[in-house]
């Protein structure tokens, strides 16, 4: 790929720091939880975002929780950073490692500690995949959140990334499921936070935590809240000429008050690409496709079912199809979650971006990335979670083109911009990573950012965990300012402190 | 006391460093421990702007003085609300004021809590800047999630100068399952029931009195009055009526969880949901979230009786809320006991606020 990885020199003293800890880590874990040899290391050298590519010194296992807290206590001591990964298949380079640190993979700790259905709440450990979740508490309860990745994707990585999936808009994300956290800060201390109970009282620390990509500490054991699995579920896929009368469509059943149990949106380049690999007979030639699927109780949906196939027709889909039976409802949406993977059929590499944009701008920034696409001669598939806002460009380029790479690359951004400008966000659900962190500066503003590093610095002044994410520049933490001064007003006997 | 017009100038009071109490509808000031007596009272009374209502997208942008009351009759002119609906008596409750205190009412159970319905927040911080995080966008990771640090924190990292807000259509046909039961164990048995069922109610509470008791779900949609009928049919052994006029029932349960006098207090507990009957037995009268798992308990304003509710209740943790500020200064409202969690508080409070200036002593663990 095109952004071929330097060689990093490791100078003699970063040699010798990084085999005493090999050694504590091997009486911490066992040898051979231990990796040391570049072949053992390989994998670990990206996530799912293949440009990136680090292959990290030294990488360990732990086996549960009083291991992690040892392994991190360790780093601590002797100044090493380090990062966590889960089944690394983010999206934004977070499980990146550095390359003066350890990798600190959590796949050996895949235990469901409890399953409490009385209280509609599971205790599992990170590498728990997130699939593992709904078959624990199935068929009668479910786990909402479901990413496209969830069979392989762990829990770990979800609570770091607030994921999100095709059921997000109804259901919510990641961060309304969580209900207690135990985290191993950057000193090796553990802490918990929350529980089973929602809203303990104190600072909603956990919800500070949901979506820290890895940067305040590592969750060790996660309780979620699990809900029952809906009594009905009816899913019809309606297709349109052009993705506009689609976006009207959204718009439309959106304002009639219902709320989909998903709504997800592919263009036509999408459709060509995913009929090829998931075979589902849909109409190529079709300009967008719009996927729609209610679940709840089975009156309700009955009622709703008829608003939401009129509304599609109204809004001049040429073409209506039912899913019949679970048989075709698992097709349509084989053909949804081929749309990544098949895009590797209609070229030779591509970009995801993860931009949202507000429901109501949808078909303008569409329009602006059809535009763009021209401008630049390179194609972008759309595929999305059109109830939110969140789009998925996949951004084909052939990277054996010299400078395709940089103009696909180019066109990414200008993409994110146009989300920006249209008053949305960078990621919907991906995270920043290393990817996106650049663009960071265009979202927030200094005192933003400086605000997010007083939280990090709160949770790791040391600077040890997943450095270099997120945070678009290096940043120190620097001593808390000292304690309180006192005040002129007060100096002077004018104001009174008890 | 201050009247600042933008973030900007609530931010430069900060910057002189006093001692800073926000106010907003004076609904729940004396929530808290009482803490250090202000340098400066901060009114936002002046940040009153419903500043975008984007129906389309179902959000809105709110500064932090815009009462809740007057932000729904905008929102409900486009058939939609801000499904928050904590007691507010007087409509005098302000937005920032619900926030800061993270307070909810019975449309927790399906819509959650402040932390989730808040998705972006502008902050006026003690070193005199004014930071954003989250977006006005329903879905955004970019960033840490400040907007929940600050939900609940009590004013106590900052002044919340403006939300973004997730809004929902409003419900057809709401109506409800009334059913009334004096064992606090059949009560919880039927509560039980109810959760395990996909039902999607808008809202399942459960009222206690004096050893009289009833649980309250209601429904909503185009299948309302079918589904509450199949509920009713859930209930068993309870005497059941359905209320199709129902809104003096829930105003009613949002009412208890203030302190009808002045000599009277409430404290909250948050639960596991299924140890719902323990905590109706260990309390004098109470509403509570039966899904959510959360009660609103009033008693007597005693130290006493406010230890013996923590015992009674222990492992979960329980909040003075509404209570005489003899009672207040006597015992820890919080209840944090101290610990690495509390630590990790402390450790965010110095880096947004080392001078403790924001509501000093007012929150968990005297900060
Ligand atoms: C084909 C495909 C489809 C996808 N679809 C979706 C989708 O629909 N929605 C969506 O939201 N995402 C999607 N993703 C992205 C990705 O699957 C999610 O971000 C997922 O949550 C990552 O989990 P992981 O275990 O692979 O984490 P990793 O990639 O291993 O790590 C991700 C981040 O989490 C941190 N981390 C991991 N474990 C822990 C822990 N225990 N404590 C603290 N930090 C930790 C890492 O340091 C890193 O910063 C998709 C990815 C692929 C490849």
């Amino acid at each position: 790929m095109h952004l071929a990885p330097g060689r990093y020199i490791y100078t003699d003293v970063e040699r010798a720091l990084l085999r005493r800890l090999a050694t504590r880590l091997q009486s911490i874990c066992g040898e051979e939880h231990v990796l040391e040899h570049e072949h053992d290391l390989f994998t670990y050298a990206s996530d799912g975002l293949l440009q990136y590519s680090v292959v990290p010194p030294l990488a360990v296992l732990p086996g549960d929780g009083a291991e992690v807290s040892a392994v991190v206590h360790a780093c601590h001591e002797l100044g090493v950073p380090w990062v966590a990964r889960g089944s690394g298949s983010g999206l934004s380079g977070g499980a990146l490692p550095v390359e003066h640190g350890l990798l600190i993979v959590l796949s050996r700790m895949r235990r469901i500690l409890e399953v409490d259905l009385d209280n509609q709440r599971v205790v599992v450990e990170p590498g728990v995949t997130n699939v593992a979740v709904s078959h624990a508490v199935g068929p009668d309860y479910f786990y909402p959140p479901d990413p496209s990745s969830q069979i392989v994707c762990s829990i770990g990585g979800n609570v770091s990334e607030n994921s999100g999936g095709a059921h997000c808009f109804k259901y919510g994300f990641t961060t309304n499921y969580v209900t207690g956290l135990e985290v191993v800060l950057a000193d090796g201390e553990v802490v918990q936070l929350g529980g089973k109970a929602l809203e303990p009282p104190g600072y909603d620390l956990l919800g500070a935590f949901v979506g820290s990509e890895g940067t305040l500490g590592i969750a060790t054991r996660i309780t979620l809240r699990v809900i029952p699995s809906p009594e009905a579920v009816r899913c019809l896929v309606a297709f349109f000429d052009s993705v506009e009368p689609a976006g009207d469509a959204v718009s439309a059943i959106v304002a009639a008050g219902t709320v989909p149990g998903a709504i997800e949106m592919m263009d036509g380049l999408s459709i060509g690409a995913s009929e090829q690999m998931a075979h589902a007979g849909w109409p190529v030639e079709a300009g967008a496709a719009l996927i729609v699927e209610l679940d709840g109780p089975a009156a309700e949906l009955e009622a709703r079912f008829d608003e939401i196939e009129a509304l599609c027709r109204q809004s001049g889909a040429t073409e209506l199809r039912v899913a019949r039976d679970e048989t075709e409802r698992t097709l349509f949406w084989k053909m949804r979650k081929s749309a990544f993977p098949a895009a590797g059929r209609i070229s030779p590499h591509y970009f995801v971006q993860d931009g949202v944009v507000p429901r109501t701008r949808l078909t303008g920034v569409l329009g602006r990335i059809q535009s763009l696409s021209d401008e630049y001669g390179l194609k972008v598939a759309n595929v999305f979670h059109a109830g939110d806002g969140n789009l998925h460009p996949l951004v084909c380029y052939d990277g054996h083109i010299p400078g395709e790479a940089e103009r696909a690359e180019e066109l990414s951004g200008r993409i994110l911009e146009a989300c920006l400008e249209a008053g949305g966000s960078l990621t919907g659900e991906h995270g920043v990573g290393v990817d996106k962190k650049r663009y960071m500066p265009r979202m927030f503003s200094e005192p933003d950012l400086s605000a997010f590093q007083k939280l990090r610095c709160a949770f790791d002044p040391d600077g040890l965990a997943n450095p270099g994410k997120v945070m678009p520049t290096p940043r120190l933490c620097g001593e808390v300012p000292g304690p309180y001064r006192v005040h002129p007003l007060e100096a002077a006997g004018l104001a009174e402190r008890f | 006391m201050q009247r600042p017009a933008s973030a900007q100038e609530v931010a430069e009071l900060l910057a002189e460093g006093r001692v800073t109490r926000p106010v907003g509808g004076r609904t729940k000031l004396d929530w808290g421990s009482p803490g250090s007596p202000a340098e400066l009272e901060l009114s936002t009374e002046r940040l009153d702007a419903v500043v975008e209502h984007n129906a389309g997208d179902l959000t809105a942008v709110l500064q932090a003085g815009a009462r809740l009351a007057d932000a729904q009759a905008v929102f409900a002119r486009a058939g939609q609300r801000l499904a928050l609906d904590p007691p507010d008596l007087g409509a005098r409750a302000t937005i920032g004021g619900v926030v800061a205190t993270s307070d909810s009412g019975p449309l927790r159970h399906h819509y959650g809590g402040v932390r989730e319905l808040v998705i972006g927040v502008q902050v006026a911080l003690a070193d005199g800047t004014v930071a954003r995080a989250g977006s006005r966008v329903i879905k955004n990771v970019a960033g840490y999630d400040l907007a929940k640090l600050m939900c609940g924190s009590f004013g106590t990292l900052g002044v919340i100068c403006e939300v973004i807000v997730r809004l929902h259509p409003q419900p057809v046909d709401p109506v409800t399952v009334l059913a009334h039961g004096a064992d606090p164990r059949e009560l919880t048995r039927a509560a039980g029931t109810l959760r395990r069922l996909p039902l999607e109610l808008e809202a399942l509470d459960v009222r206690w009195d004096r050893r009289q008791g009833a649980l309250l779900a209601q429904v909503a949609g185009r299948a309302a009055r079918a589904n509450a009928q199949a509920i009713a049919g859930q209930l068993g052994d309870l005497e059941v009526e359905i209320v199709a006029e129902d809104h003096t029932l829930w105003e009613d349960q949002r009412a208890r969880q203030r302190a009808a006098a002045d000599e009277q207090a409430v404290a909250r507990v948050s639960f596991a949901p299924a140890e719902l009957e323990r905590v109706l037995r260990a309390s004098p009268s109470a509403v509570a979230r039966a899904g959510a798992g959360m009660a609103w308990v009033s008693l007597e304003p005693s130290p006493e009786a406010l230890a013996a509710l923590r015992t009674a209740v222990s492992p979960w943790p329980c909040v003075l809320l509404d209570g005489p500020e003899a009672l207040r200064s006597t015992v820890d409202v919080w209840g944090l006991a101290e610990g690495p969690e509390l630590a990790l508080m402390r450790r965010v409070k110095a880096r947004f606020d080392p001078g403790g200036i924001c509501n000093r002593g007012r929150f968990a663990g005297g900060m």
